[in-house]
C-alpha cells in the first residue's frame, strides 16, 4: 500500500465514527477499528523490503518554492514506530469501546483518536522536516481534543490548556530549529539532511538549532523541567493515556532525537543536555511516582521516568546505548499500555483509583491481578520479562559513561532510579492487588468482560515473550531499526539475552530489586517526610507563569489599544516620521536632473484658492457646512489640476466622483450635528496642528524631491505606452491599462466597490430596524424646510438633463478606449443623472419608478466582468486576455470592437449600481410618512385642466 | 509648477492628517477626504509632471507621453475611495443615530484628555 494512504487513512477514516454513531457505538467502534487495522495491514505489506533494510518512499512535490514537499519514507525507524501507532491504536480502539459509558460521545472520541492517529503516522512517516512540523502541530492540536474530552471535568480542560501550551510552544521553538536546520543544508529533506551529519555539527548555528529542535523534543516526551504538563493530562480517560501517554505522543519526542541521531548526536553539546536532562527525569519521575497515591498519577510519573531513560541513552551516543534506547522503546509501549489498561480496568470495576482506598484484589479481579502483576514485573525489571532485558543494558551502558570525569556519577543516579522504579512497580502491584480484602471499595469488584482485557492480556503475552525469546522475536527488528537510528553504520555487538554471565549490571539489578523492596517496605514512614518536605507545585507556578503573561498583554493592548481612534492614529503617524526621518538621515539624496515647469498664472491662481481654501477648512473646520461646501473647493481644483497636467480621465472621474461625494456628505450632514464642539485642549490642538505641520512638510518634500529628479530604474510605463495599441487595441493608454494590462486589479476593485455599497445597504437595514427609525420619523430637521420642496425650474431642467445625460454617459462609455472616457466615469455620470431626478422629484417619487434594483447591477456588473476574463480561457489565453478587431458598417466608419468594452460594461454596471445603492440607503433615513406625492413637484402641473373635479369632489 | 504641487500635496497632508486627529465623527471623515486628495495627487505626481501630453496615443506624429501608469493606478483610487467614505459616513451616523454621540473615541468621557477650559 503507498504510504500516502497509509498515512491518510486514519485521517480519511476519522469521518466515520462521527457519521455511523447515529448506527450505534458498535458502528463506530467497528468503523475506527477497520480503518486502523487498514492502515496496520498496509504496513505490515512492507515487512519484507523494510527487514531488508530498504527505504520505501512516497513523493509528491507540494509547494517546492517552499521546499515543502510531501514526501514519506518507511525505514525501519518508522516502521517500528508506525507499528507500535496502528498496533496499539486496534487494542485502544477495542478496549475504548468497553470503557467508555453510555453517555460519553463515542462517535467524537473515535474521531479526534482518528485523526491523533493519522497526525502519529503522518509524523513518523515523513520524509520531510516542513511536512513533519505540520504533522507536529496536528498531535498536539488533537491531543488537546482527546484530554479534554470529558469537557464536563475542570482539571480535563485545564489539563488540556497546559498540555497544548507546553507542547504547543515548545513545537514553535521547534519550528525555527528546523528552519535553521533546513538552511544549513540546503533541503527540507530528511534523507538530504541525514547525509550532512560534518556539514551540521560544523555550523556555527548547530547549537542553537540542536537547542531550538530539543525544547520541542523535551516539551513533548515530558523531560524536565517540562514534565509537569503529562500527569495533569490524565484527566483524560484511560484508553487516551494509555495511547497517547505511554505508547505514542509522549515517544513523538523520543522519535524525533532517535531520527535526528545522526546528525546531531555525538557532540559534547548533545551529550551533556540529552543525558543530563534525561537522567534528572529518570530520577525525578521515579522518586515522585512511588509517593502518588493516585494510580493514574503514579503511572504517569513512571512514563515521565521511563521517557528520561530512554532520552538518556539517546544522549549518551553510542551506538549501544541507540541499540538499548530502541529495545526500550518497544517494551516500555508494551509494559506501559496494559499497565494503564489495567489502572482502567480497576477504576473502572472498583469505582476508585485512589491507591489508599484498594488493595487485596488479587481474588476479586484474578485475571486483572495477572496482567498487571506481570506488566509491573516487567516494569521493575524482573527476570525474564522485557523490561528487565532492557534495563539491565541500560544500566550496562551508564557503567561505561563518565560525566565530567566521574566514572561514579551516571551509574550511580541510574542505580538510584532504578530502585525507585524497582519500589513503585512493587507498590503498584502490593497495594492494589495484595492485603486483604476491604469491605469499603466504591463499587463491587469484579473481573470486567473480556473487551476490556483482551487488550491488555494480549500485550502482557508479547512482554513475556519478548523476555523469554527476545532475540528470535524482536531481534530482527530491533536490528534494522537500530541500523537506520545510527544511520546506516555497522552495528556494534549487543546480544538480547536473559542471562550475560555475572556482569555490574547484574550486581546493580539486584540491588535495585532488593533495595526497591526494602524501599516499599518503609513506605509508610517515607510517605510522612515526603509529605512535610517543601515542594514547588508545577501547576501552580504554571497558573502563575501565564496569569502572568495575560496580565502584561493585557496591559500592552490596553494601553496601545484603548478604544481611542486619535491614539491610534497619532501612534501610526509619529511612527512613520520617525521611519521617514530615519531614512532622510541615513539615506542619500541624489542631484536634481529635471527642470522646475515654469509657473503660470492661472495654475497660480488655482493653487491659492486651494491651500486658501484647505487652510479654511482647518480653521473652520467646527462648522461643519462651511468646511463642506470649502472641501467642494479643493475638489474641483484638484480635479481642474489632473486636467491641467496631462490626466483627462482623472480630471473627469474626480469631478464626477466629487459631485456624488458631496451629496453623500450632504445628507449625511442632515442628521449628525451642524457643529462640532471645541473637545480638545488648546495644549492638544497645539500638540496635533504640530504633528500636522511636520506630516505635511515632509511629504511635500518627498514629492517635491521626486518631481525634480527622473526615474532611478526604468519604469514600466513604457511598456505600457508601446503595446497599448498593438496589444491593446485602444489608443487612451490609462483606460487599456485599466480594462487590459490590469484588468485584474479592476476586476478586484469593483467587487470592492459592490462590497462597499452592500455594507451600507446592510449597515441601513441593521439601524433602520431598532428604536432609531422611531427617532428619525420624530426628527425636527436642523434648517427650516424650503416651502417649495421639489421646485418647477428643477424638476423641469433634471428632466430635459436626463436623455443628455444619459447620452453623454454613453458617449464618454464608448470612447473610453481610445479617448478619455471608459466605464468608471460613465457610470459615476449616469449615477449623477439619476441622482438629479431623485433631488427634483424627491426619493419616494424616484423610487416608485425605479425599473432596477441597484444590487443587482452591481452583481451583473462583477459577473459580466468576470465572463468576459473567463472567455479568454476558450481561447487558450490566461484570464482576461482581451481581443479587439475592426467592423466596418456602412454607412458608419470603420470602428473597433474590443471584448474589453464587454469588461467595461461590467465595471460601468458595478459602479452605477454601488454609487446608486449606497446614496440610496442613506436617503432612507430620510423617509417620512406621506412623503409620497403624487406628482413630479409641490405644484400640479395639471391642475389648470381639472379644477373642475377639485371642485366636484370638495362639493361631495 | 513642481513646487505648488509638492506645497499643495503638504498643506493639504497637514490639514488632512490636523482633522484625523479631531474627536468628532465629521471632522475625521472630512480629514480622511482631504487626505486622500493629498495621497492621490502624491501618486498621480510620482509619474512626474507634463503639461499637454496626455497617454493618448497620437496616430499622426510623434508626440511626448506622460507617465500612464500612475494614472491608472490613482483612477480606480478616486473610485474606491468614495466607496470607503460612503461606507464609513454611514457608519459614523449609524452611530450616531443609535447613541445620539458622535465621538470616535469609545471611552472619550474617561480618557485623558479632561474636559476643563474645554466646552
Amino acid at each position: 500500500m503507498s504510504l500516502f494512504l497509509i498515512a491518510a487513512l486514519p485521517f480519511l477514516g476519522a469521518v466515520f465514527p462521527a457519521l455511523l454513531i447515529r448506527a450505534g457505538r458498535n458502528a463506530a467502534a467497528s468503523a475506527a477499528g477497520l480503518t486502523t487495522f487498514l492502515a496496520l495491514m498496509g504496513l505490515l505489506i512492507h515487512i519484507p523490503s523494510v527487514m531488508r533494510g530498504d527505504v520505501v518512499t512516497a513523493r509528491f512535490e507540494w509547494i517546492p518554492a517552499l521546499g515543502l514537499n510531501a514526501n514519506f519514507m518507511l525505514d525501519g525507524l518508522g516502521f517500528l514506530f508506525a507499528l507500535l501507532i496502528l498496533g496499539i491504536g486496534l487494542l485502544i480502539i477495542l478496549y475504548a469501546r468497553f470503557y467508555l459509558s453510555r453517555e460519553d460521545p463515542m462517535g467524537q472520541f473515535y474521531t479526534y483518536l482518528l485523526l491523533f492517529q493519522g497526525a502519529m503516522v503522518g509524523i513518523v512517516l515523513s520524509d520531510n522536516i516542513l511536512l513533519l512540523l505540520v504533522f507536529w502541530e496536528l498531535t498536539s492540536l488533537s491531543s488537546f481534543l482527546l484530554i479534554g474530552y470529558w469537557k464536563h471535568l475542570p482539571e480535563g480542560r485545564q489539563g488540556a490548556r497546559m498540555a497544548l501550551a507546553v507542547t504547543g510552544s515548545g513545537g514553535l521553538a521547534m519550528i525555527a530549529g528546523m528552519l535553521i536546520l533546513g538552511n544549513i543544508v540546503g533541503s527540507y529533506d530528511l534523507s538530504v539532511i541525514l547525509q550532512n551529519k560534518e556539514l551540521i555539527q560544523a555550523s556555527p548555528y548547530y547549537l542553537p538549532a540542536l537547542i531550538l529542535i530539543l525544547l520541542g523534543c523535551f516539551t513533548k516526551s515530558a523531560q524536565f523541567p517540562f514534565h509537569f504538563w503529562l500527569p495533569h493530562a490524565m484527566a483524560a480517560p484511560t484508553p487516551v493515556s494509555a495511547y497517547l501517554h505511554s505508547a505514542t505522543m509522549v515517544k513523538a519526542g523520543l522519535f524525533l532525537m532517535a531520527r535526528m541521531w545522526p546528525v546531531l548526536a555525538g557532540t559534547d553539546a548533545w551529550f551533556y543536555i540529552v543525558a543530563t536532562t534525561g537522567l534528572i527525569t529518570m530520577l525525578m519521575g521515579a522518586v515522585i511516582a512511588l509517593f502518588k497515591d493516585d494510580l493514574k498519577a503514579l503511572l504517569a510519573f513512571s512514563t515521565v521516568s521511563h521517557l528520561g531513560l530512554v532520552t538518556m541513552l539517546l544522549g549518551f551516543g553510542t551506538k549501544f546505548a541507540a541499540v538499548a534506547a530502541i529495545f526500550h522503546i518497544i517494551n516500555h509501549a508494551t509494559f506501559k499500555a496494559a499497565l494503564f489498561m489495567t489502572a482502567g480496568i480497576v477504576d473502572h470495576e472498583t469505582g476508585t483509583r485512589d491507591i489508599k482506598r484498594l488493595g487485596g484484589l488479587r481474588h476479586l479481579m484474578p485475571i486483572t491481578f495477572t496482567i498487571g502483576t506481570i506488566a509491573a514485573l516487567s516494569m521493575a525489571g524482573i527476570p525474564p520479562l522485557n523490561g528487565f532485558l532492557s534495563k539491565e543494558m541500560m544500566l550496562e551502558e551508564t557503567v561505561h559513561t563518565t560525566w565530567l570525569h566521574s566514572h561514579y556519577l551516571v551509574p550511580g543516579l541510574a542505580l538510584l532510579a532504578a530502585l525507585f522504579s524497582a519500589a513503585y512497580s512493587f507498590r503498584f502491584v502490593s497495594h492494589v492487588f495484595l492485603g486483604p480484602e476491604r469491605h469499603d471499595y466504591p463499587a463491587h469488584p469484579h473481573d470486567p468482560p473480556v473487551g476490556l482485557w483482551l487488550a491488555p492480556a494480549f500485550l502482557v503475552v508479547l512482554v513475556v515473550l519478548i523476555g523469554l525469546n527476545s532475540a528470535a522475536i524482536v531481534g530482527p527488528l530491533v536490528a534494522v531499526v537500530s541500523s537506520a537510528v545510527i544511520g546506516g553504520e555497522k552495528l556494534p555487538y549487543y546480544s538480547l539475552k536473559l542471562w550475560h554471565g555475572f556482569t555490574p549490571a547484574l550486581y546493580m539489578s539486584v540491588v535495585a530489586t532488593l533495595g526497591g523492596l526494602f524501599l516499599l517496605s518503609l513506605h509508610r514512614h517515607e510517605e510522612k517526610i515526603w509529605n512535610a518536605l517543601p515542594r514547588p507545585e508545577a501547576k501552580v507556578i504554571f497558573d502563575t507563569v501565564i496569569s502572568v503573561l495575560t496580565r502584561l498583554s493585557r496591559l500592552i493592548t490596553d494601553t496601545l489599544h484603548n478604544g481611542v481612534l486619535s491614539r491610534y492614529a497619532i501612534i501610526m503617524i509619529g511612527f512613520t516620521l520617525a521611519l521617514g526621518y530615519y531614512a532622510y538621515t541615513t539615506g542619500t539624496i541624489g542631484p536634481e536632473t529635471r527642470k522646475a515647469l515654469p509657473i503660470q498664472i492661472i495654475p497660480l491662481i488655482g493653487w491659492i484658492c486651494l491651500v486658501g481654501a484647505t487652510l479654511a477648512i482647518m480653521w473652520f473646520h467646527r462648522n461643519r457646512l462651511l468646511s463642506l461646501v470649502l472641501i467642494g473647493v479643493v475638489g474641483l481644483i484638484v480635479s481642474m489640476a489632473f486636467n491641467y497636467l496631462s490626466a483627462p480621465d482623472l480630471a473627469l472621474t474626480q469631478i464626477s466622483v466629487e459631485v456624488v461625494t458631496m451629496i453623500l456628505l450632504l445628507l449625511s450632514l442632515n442628521f449628525l450635528p451642524t457643529d462640532t464642539p471645541w473637545d480638545s485642549s488648546a495644549a492638544r490642538r497645539w500638540r496635533d496642528a504640530a504633528i500636522s505641520v511636520v506630516a505635511g512638510i515632509g511629504s511635500g518634500a518627498l514629492i517635491y524631491a521626486l518631481l525634480l529628479r527622473d526615474f532611478a530604474f526604468p519604469t514600466i510605463s513604457e511598456f505600457h505606452l508601446a503595446n497599448s495599441y498593438k496589444g491593446g487595441g485602444g489608443t487612451n493608454v490609462v483606460n487599456v491599462i485599466l480594462v487590459d494590462f490590469r484588468g485584474f486589479d479592476t476586476f478586484g476593485e469593483i467587487i470592492v466597490l459592490g462590497i462597499a455599497a452592500l455594507i451600507i445597504f446592510a449597515l441601513t437595514e441593521a439601524v433602520l430596524g431598532t428604536n432609531v427609525r422611531s427617532y428619525l420619523l420624530n426628527r425636527k430637521p436642523h434648517w427650516p424646510q424650503s416651502g417649495d420642496s421639489h421646485p418647477l425650474m428643477m424638476v423641469v431642467v433634471t428632466r430635459m438633463m436626463m436623455p443628455i445625460a444619459l447620452m453623454v454617459g454613453a458617449y464618454i462609455f464608448f470612447r473610453g478606449h481610445n479617448q478619455p472616457g471608459g466605464g468608471f466615469i460613465a457610470g459615476l455620470v449616469v449615477a449623477i443623472a439619476f441622482l438629479m431626478q431623485y433631488m427634483a422629484s424627491g426619493y419616494t417619487w424616484a423610487i416608485e419608478r425605479q425599473r432596477f434594483y441597484y444590487h443587482g447591477s452591481i452583481g451583473w456588473g462583477v459577473l459580466i466582468a468576470a465572463a468576459t476574463g473567463l472567455g479568454a480561457w476558450f481561447n487558450d489565453r490566461p484570464f482576461l486576455t482581451s481581443d479587439f478587431g475592426y467592423i466596418h458598417w456602412p454607412p458608419l466608419e470603420e470602428f473597433e470592437w474590443a471584448t474589453a468594452i464587454l469588461f467595461d460594461t461590467g465595471v460601468f454596471l458595478a459602479v452605477l449600481g454601488a454609487v446608486m445603492l449606497a446614496l440610496d440607503s442613506l436617503s432612507r433615513f430620510a423617509w417620512q410618512p406621506g412623503m409620497a406625492q403624487e406628482f413630479p413637484m409641490d405644484i400640479n402641473p395639471l391642475r389648470d385642466n381639472q379644477p373642475q373635479e377639485e371642485e366636484n369632489k370638495e362639493q361631495v | 509648477m513642481e513646487a505648488l504641487v509638492a506645497s499643495a500635496v503638504g498643506v493639504m497632508t497637514a490639514a488632512g492628517i490636523f482633522l484625523i486627529l479631531r474627536r468628532r465623527t465629521f471632522p475625521v471623515i472630512l480629514g480622511l477626504s482631504l487626505l486622500t486628495y493629498a495621497v492621490n495627487v502624491f501618486l498621480f505626481a510620482t509619474g512626474r509632471l507634463a503639461l499637454d501630453a496626455p497617454a493618448v496615443l497620437n496616430k499622426y506624429k510623434e508626440v511626448p507621453y506622460t507617465d500612464p501608469l500612475p494614472q491608472a493606478l490613482v483612477l480606480t483610487a478616486i473610485v474606491i475611495s468614495f466607496g470607503m467614505t460612503a461606507v464609513i459616513v454611514m457608519i459614523a451616523l449609524s452611530a450616531y443615530l443609535s447613541s445620539k454621540d458622535d465621538h470616535i473615541d469609545m471611552n472619550a468621557h474617561d480618557s485623558v484628555d479632561a474636559p476643563g477650559e474645554d466646552a
